[in-house]
């Protein structure tokens, strides 16, 4: 970072310009931008600063010119714009200075927004505290350096994570364009949830038929590494020049061989109820494929229900195996792969209703979940789509279905899962279609927006389901009343009637919502994203960015996002490969030139430093028995920086000087004569 | 005092123990180099004189005073701004003097329970709850004494400082090399540092000078070192969780402490370019716990059971909060 002034910047050398956005309302309700703006050019004319404005709209194409004017005409050295988060506009300000031939780093962003106007209702206080701010913001800006971007190039390798269907559009999409995807899945089979449902709303096409074409093209795409019974150990790098550790666990099926035949499945002597795929309604064996249209079509061997494993005896599948795949000698991998961008696709866990005690599930056998409901009307599942109760052969007469089991609830969860009204629909008509049984949907509110949504309520409320509004209290196979014999029991205030109603039936589907995974914490924490408080990762902008995540070139698809519908989360796989791809084709990408950097002088080699970066950018150098930071790995997070002992390590656009400078500033001890915040 | 051709020598102490005075007494036969190239008019505790007769010097007349000792009461300040007025090289000498120092910890608490510690405390005997008293009238007139600050200052923080010398106290090594170098440079055989230099010290940390086997560092326990029945002599203290200060502070002594087997407690200040040392060495600790719990965290800081005496012994008085607000509300 060479620049070549001689002495330091200081107010007598730097012109500053002061740019005070309203943002329409936004800021200007509560701020006087107008009197930020005259005091600026006022009292802080002693510390650099020429020109200050306010604007309506900064950040518009009008805002912009009037600071590229300024600094054209007036020969301004920095500039401070006081209007939203540097999140949402740095870029633009920064981009604007460029323009007029300012080096973009010379601009500096604060916030009079997010950490003023939005917080505060007081318009004094808030003008008065804006002022500080804007202060704080000259004082800082008197200390930066002119930098220059790093540009690094992009490897043209992208890795999934997560194989159902948002995983599987984008790991489509890419490998369509042209280019190399690794698509890691921690099953042994990719397809995800959408494999296990028998019929998708509202259309009520069938899961099967029109996903297994696309697990089926992505296991035989030519770009498409396809790597499942896997998962991601570790992650180094950043955007653009990702390595990535992961761990191949073993399948015990020697994969070049193994034809899929299916007989090792026949001949395994060792049932296991099937957790996963089947929701715990049937068995698969020890060796297995989670279901016939595995993609891939190897099985592998459950190590901790084999037989062999467990005993040392049987072998029955290597005896029976045509090619001779079997092979217990296979121990986990750990494989290093390059990669540019990542899309984390890991979906979401069903929320278990075990933990709404009141609602019977486990303790009363007939209460199901909605995903042992998917697998009982699936026409390939353990009743072959037969609609029965947990005995396995009796129909029911009448179905109580809850909606909004998990969801919509302070105890559990508060946000809506989205999907469950039009789910819990599904179930009523496949019920009604099946079984011609008696149908209550119980619900909070009927949530059906998006296409065709609606109609198809319509449709089943035609179709003679009973709507019952209300949050269920219990279910309970407590017989109080006449008729409610060796029924469930649905208690529950009906708020359209106004009454409380004990509706008996012979079944019910709980409704359950969608919760992160149970590892998504630990995932995030992997990949360096931010988790919201109820455990979704938080995209870079709600609205404008939703693909994108905070952490360059780690994108998000699907529920791991937040709950959303097939539609939703497919377009969202192939919103965040649009985006990849976009990167790809760039072949380069600039960085951000904040950097973090040694002064050998002050190093000690204590080496408290050496295992603290997340982007392993600390190298120990015990000749000279100091530490030293790559440049081409720092991604400037600062940690190294706070923790030094020896103040040795310093951060680009970080410093002390640029810091205390800063909080000077906001505490207005750079004015002369020296004014406190109340003599505002 | 005769006038004489040789530069003219000071050395003042004010809220200090006296262990600087002893430091430099500590030189040996060094101490004769002073004595034969400087005239020494003013060391309270060496030699008799009074204020009246410093205040009669000349500005400037001093070449070098060492000031050891924080400013406590409004004579250290008197005295301070006096030494300031006659000297041309005014230097802070030790800890006290530089970043405030055991003096400095009394910044914790507020006038009132400091005079409360000292005047009611069990072992005396003080029924009447006398305090003392800037003023008191007695029949010959009002006697004064000097009036307690609510907080302790640094020397710099009350007047301009030349040079700073750090350690509690100095190393006497250290002092015998500044003697050479000012006797060199009144000679003309060698410069001065720029102003605001520190100088009998190193610029980078303890740790550069300490022999101990360090590694990358995860600790899950810190543990004080006498409650510990072996300490491996070979490995890096911090690394065996006792809580050592090196990292964060100054080279210059020679690493004395962790040589003998005992954490450094950072006598020497902060290490160049720190700022606000205590804030360096609790960033620096937290950032080596292994563990991502944050009960075991707190377990593990448990361990550290004096946090202020840890990490600012020394130097409360000079970092960016520099005492408790009641402190500085109390008059």
């Amino acid at each position: 970072m060479s620049t070549e002034k001689t002495t330091p910047p200081s107010p007598e050398t730097e012109k500053i310009g002061v740019y005070v956005c309203h943002c329409g309302s936004n800021i200007a309700g509560i701020v006087d931008v107008q009197e930020v703006a005259e005091w600026a050019g006022e009292r802080l004319k002693e510390r650099g600063v020429v020109v200050a404005r306010d604007y309506k709209f900064m950040c518009s194409s009008l805002g912009q010119e009037l600071i590229e004017k300024d600094i054209q005409e007036k020969g301004l050295t920095r500039v401070v714009v006081a209007a939203c988060s540097p999140h949402l506009h740095e870029n633009t300000f920064r981009t604007a200075c460029g323009r007029a031939g300012l080096n973009p780093y010379l601009c500096e962003l604060v916030s009079i927004r997010e950490q003023v106007s939005w917080v505060h209702t007081d318009k004094d206080a808030a003008t008065t505290k804006s002022k500080a701010v804007v202060s704080g913001g000259v004082e800082r800006v008197i200390h930066h350096e002119p930098l220059e971007p790093l540009v690094v190039p992009i490897h043209p390798t992208t890795l999934v994570v997560g194989g159902g269907i948002a995983g599987i559009q984008a790991a489509l999409e890419i490998a369509d364009a042209g280019f190399p995807v690794i698509l890691v899945e921690r099953e042994p089979s990719i397809g995800g949830h959408m494999a296990q449902f028998d019929k998708t709303f509202p259309t009520l096409d069938c899961s099967a038929c029109i996903l297994t074409p696309r697990m089926v093209s992505v296991g035989s795409h030519p770009n498409i590494t396809l790597l499942t019974w896997s998962e991601v150990t570790r992650v180094d790098g950043y955007v653009g020049n990702f390595t990535v550790t992961i761990r191949k666990k073993p399948r015990y099926i020697n994969t070049q061989l193994c034809t899929g035949c299916g007989i090792c499945q026949e001949k395994c002597p060792k049932k296991i109820i099937d957790d996963v795929y089947e929701a715990g309604l049937s068995y698969r064996k020890a060796v297995y494929t989670p279901f016939p249209q595995a993609v891939p079509k190897y099985p592998v061997i459950d190590r901790e229900n084999c037989i062999f494993f467990q005993k040392g005896t049987c072998r029955a599948c290597e005896k029976f195996c045509p090619t001779n795949a079997i092979d217990f000698s296979q121990n986990e991998e750990y494989m290093t792969i390059e990669a540019g961008n990542i899309i984390l696709a890991t979906g979401y866990d069903l929320f278990d209703p075990r933990r709404v005690t009141q609602y019977g599930y486990g303790r009363l056998a007939n209460v199901f979940t909605s995903l042992e409901f998917e697998r009982l009307s699936n026409s390939a599942g353990p009743t072959n789509g037969n609609i029965v109760l947990r005995d396995g052969v009796t129909p029911p007469a009448a179905v109580g279905i809850i909606h909004c089991v998990g969801s919509r609830d302070r105890n559990y969860n508060n946000y809506c899962s989205v999907i469950c009204c039009m789910q819990g629909l599904k179930f009523a008509h496949l019920v009604k279609e099946r079984t011609g049984a008696t149908v209550y949907n119980f619900y909070i509110d009927m949530r059906t927006a998006y296409k065709a949504y609606d109609e198809f309520y319509q449709r089943v409320l035609e179709e003679g389901t009973l709507f019952v509004r209300g949050k269920v209290a219990e279910v309970t196979d407590a017989a109080r009343l006449p008729g409610e014999d060796g029924k469930l029991i649905i208690q529950v205030e009906d708020t359209l009637a106004g009454i409380q109603r004990r509706i008996p039936v012979d079944m019910v589907i709980l409704s359950s919502g969608l919760e992160p995974r149970h590892d998504a914490k630990q995932v995030a924490q992997l990949f360096g994203l931010s988790c919201s408080a109820d455990g979704w990762y938080i995209e870079k902008h709600p609205k404008l960015d939703p693909v994108a995540t905070m952490t360059e070139g780690i994108f998000i698809a699907g529920c791991v996002q937040g709950p959303k519908d097939i539609p939703s989360s497919v377009s969202q796989g192939a919103a965040a490969a649009a985006r990849v791809l976009g990167r790809i084709q760039q072949e380069h990408i600039a960085l951000e030139p904040i950097r973090a950097t040694v002064d050998e002088t002050k190093c000690s080699g204590c080496r408290i430093c050496n295992n603290l970066c997340p982007f392993n950018a600390i190298l120990f150098h015990a000749d000279r028995n100091v530490s030293e930071v790559n440049p081409a790995l720092c991604q400037g997070c600062g940690t190294c920086v706070a923790a030094c002992p020896a103040g040795a390590i310093s951060g680009t656009g970080f410093s002390n000087e640029q810091i205390l400078a800063q909080i000077e500033g906001l505490l207005l001890l750079n004015l002369t004569p020296k004014y406190t915040l109340a003599a505002l | 005092m005769s006038a004489s051709a040789k530069p003219k020598f000071a050395m003042y102490w004010a809220a200090s123990c006296g262990g600087c005075e002893i430091a430099v007494l500590n030189t040996h036969e060094k101490i004769l180099d002073v004595d034969a190239n400087f005239e020494v008019v003013f060391w309270p505790v060496a030699m008799d004189a009074k204020y009246k007769d410093v205040e009669a010097m000349p500005d400037r007349s001093i070449l070098l005073t060492l000031f050891n000792g924080g400013i406590r009461t409004t004579e250290n300040a008197e005295l301070a701004h006096l030494m300031r007025q006659k000297s041309q090289i005014l230097v802070a000498f030790g800890s006290c003097a530089c970043e405030g120092c055991i003096p400095g910890l009394a910044n914790l608490s507020n006038k009132q329970a400091l005079f409360d510690t000292v005047y009611n405390s069990p072992s005396t005997t003080n029924s009447q709850e006398t305090r003392p008293q800037p003023e008191t009238a007695v029949p010959e007139g009002t006697l004064k004494i000097p009036y307690f600050y609510p907080v302790l200052k640094t020397l710099d923080q009350v007047v301009d400082v030349d040079y700073y010398i750090p350690g509690c106290p100095p190393e006497s090594h250290q002092i015998s090399a500044v003697i050479d170098l000012v006797i060199q440079v009144v000679q003309g055989k060698a410069l001065l540092p720029a102003k605001g230099a520190t100088i009998g010290a190193g610029e980078s940390t303890v740790c550069d000078e300490c022999p101990r086997q360090r590694n990358i560092k995860a600790i899950k326990k810190f543990t004080r070192i006498q409650e510990l029945k072996v300490v491996d002599p070979a490995l890096c203290l911090l690394e065996q969780g006792i809580p050592c200060n090196g990292p964060a502070t100054r080279s210059g002594c020679g690493a004395l402490c962790p040589q003998a087997g005992a954490q450094c407690i950072g006598c020497y200040g902060p290490a160049a370019g720190v700022i606000d040392y205590g804030a360096r060495l609790m960033t620096a600790f937290a950032s080596v716990i292994d563990s991502t719990d944050p009960q075991e965290i707190d377990a593990i800081l448990d361990g550290l059971v004096d946090p202020a005496g840890q990490f600012y012994r020394f130097n409360l008085a000079s970092s960016l909060l520099r005492a408790s607000r009641s402190a500085w509300k109390s008059q």
